[in-house]
């Protein structure tokens, strides 16, 4: 069980959030100009990496706001929660 | 190596069965195979055994970084079924049915495959409805299956609770009666003896580390055995694809989640068939020892740590404990996880690759162990001809950018 930290709420059980997916992908501003493989990049394809994870939690049962949580995927140990617009604990994305 | 049967078990007998023969080799690498397949599980020891004995290539490395079998081979809930709902998966699905009934004989290793029939629950007017299509869609396929009304499940299964107040109550159920289980580890053991026998090397202990590429073309992959060259390289890694696959610089639509399973101590004979249900998230099966199979939802986030969490396993014992309230005080022995790399239409991606000679066979999800007889055979010939087979063409790597999705989450009876 993950205990995660919201960063409006403090540190509450898993159960009380929603997974959010890969974190920092952005829309891409004119999906018009992209090719069809560039569009699934952007919709499908995802990083899945083994070890450190940025990730998109919403308190879902709490007060409902999304943050990112980087963790690594590995181990389960999570390094922190960071606001959206913020930079990640451990560094760069 | 010696054949199995009733004359060599009574052979022996006389020597108090201490001189069997290994049911398959442990040899060194070579320096270089005419392919190697990375991922010594079920689909990985099928498709090595199918390119032997229908393509003729046998020499082959298999590399497994655990030990063969002790992936999600080992840790799924056996279920094997054909009743999808698009024509893709189902001609798939149904490719690898075939090739289950004859298993045993064919790789002569009893794979105890027991045709005991499956139920998908239906608990709404929606879900019937849904049943009813799929079923039609099955049928018109030529695959077997029926729709089943309250009094239809209840005579299959008489210890289900068919109660009208339930919270879900059991409105009918779809029944595929050649659905069953298999025994899990017998299908990689008889693959694993079937491969080495046609002359494939299974190498374990042997992770992959690398894969070497020159001019866009794969050469060969490292390990932590030294560097093994191979101008094909077919990768089914599960819950690892995307890991691989990043050696290569590919990137894969694949999130790789938790699943969690577990079993009862043994009890008497209770289930006689294989019993799933979406609308409560539990599906159970009872195995020839007496323990039940009960088998969980996936975790939500990404996961690689082969457990998931407490509050899943919860929800699936209630669901189990409101279909089966007899059941409420029977004890569970063992829990587990496996990590399965789910697809976004939860449809395999079985495929070419933007390198040449490298190919992929992942993105079962939840579901592979059904198919693991059939997705060997169609990889196996995929890295033969360098093309996929016509049952596997559709499952290719670029219907992400083609758009031609085979949507087997909500539309088909799967669980998760």
């Amino acid at each position: 069980m993950l205990i995660l930290h919201c960063p409006w709420c403090g540190p509450r059980s898993q159960t009380e959030f929603a997974y959010g997916g890969e974190a920092h992908i952005a829309r891409p501003l004119s999906p018009e100009s992209l090719s069809d493989a560039e569009w699934a990049d952007y919709l499908f394809m995802r990083k899945n990496p083994k070890g450190r994870h940025l990730e998109q939690w919403g308190h879902a049962m709490g007060c409902r706001r999304w943050f990112n949580v980087e963790r690594d995927t590995a181990t389960y140990a999570i390094q922190g929660s960071y606001k959206m617009g913020e930079e990640p604990p451990g560094g760069q994305r | 190596m010696s054949r199995y049967s009733i004359f060599s078990l009574a052979r022996n007998a006389l020597s108090y069965h201490e001189n069997w023969s290994r049911a398959w080799r442990s040899p060194e690498p070579k320096r270089e195979y005419d392919a190697i397949i990375v991922g010594g599980g079920g689909h990985g020891l099928a498709t090595a055994y199918y390119l032997a004995k229908e393509h003729g290539i046998t020499n082959v490395a298999v590399l497994e970084k655990g030990w063969i079998g002790g992936g999600n081979t080992g840790r799924n809930t056996t279920i094997v079924r054909s009743n999808y709902l698009w024509d893709e998966a189902t001609h798939l699905y149904e490719k690898a049915m075939k090739l289950w009934e004859g298993l045993s004989q064919d790789l002569n290793y009893n794979v105890m495959f027991s045709q005991r029939g499956v139920l998908n629950l239906g608990h709404t007017l929606q879900d019937m409805r849904d049943i009813e299509r799929r079923v039609n869609a099955n049928r018109l396929n030529g695959i077997d299956g029926v729709v089943l009304d309250t009094k239809g499940v209840k005579e299959i299964v008489p210890i289900i609770n068919d109660s009208p107040n339930a919270r879900y109550p059991i409105l009918g159920a779809s029944f595929q009666p050649r659905a069953g289980v298999a025994r899990h580890d017998a299908v990689a053991w008889g693959f694993a003896r079937g491969a080495d026998q046609r002359g494939v090397d299974i190498i374990q202990n042997c992770e992959v580390k690398g894969i070497r590429r020159e001019n866009g073309c794969v050469v060969g992959v490292e390990t932590n055995k030294g560097f093994i060259a191979s101008k094909k390289v077919g990768v089914v890694a599960a819950g690892h694809s995307s890991v691989i696959a990043s050696m290569a610089g590919i990137r894969l639509p694949l999130e790789s989640h938790p699943l969690q399973a577990l079993v009862s101590e043994s009890i008497k004979p209770c289930i006689p068939t294989v019993i799933m249900s979406n609308a409560v998230h539990g599906y159970i099966s009872q195995s020839d020892k007496g323990d039940l199979v009960i088998g969980a939802g996936i975790d939500s986030y990404v996961g690689y740590g082969q457990r998931g969490s407490y509050s899943i396993i919860e929800g699936t014992l209630a669901a189990i404990v409101e279909l089966f309230p007899t059941l409420s005080r029977v004890r569970m022995n063992r829990q587990w996880g496996g990590i399965v790399d789910v697809c976004p239409d939860a449809c395999p991606i079985i495929s070419l690759t933007p390198v040449k000679g490298l190919y992929f066979n992942c993105g079962w999800g939840t579901g592979g162990f059904k198919a693991t007889p059939g997705s060997g055979w169609v990889f196996a010939h995929t890295i033969a001809q360098d093309r996929p087979h016509e049952l596997n063409a559709a499952f290719s790597l670029d219907r992400f950018s083609t758009g031609h999705l085979i949507d087997e989450h909500g539309a088909a009876a799967v669980a998760h």
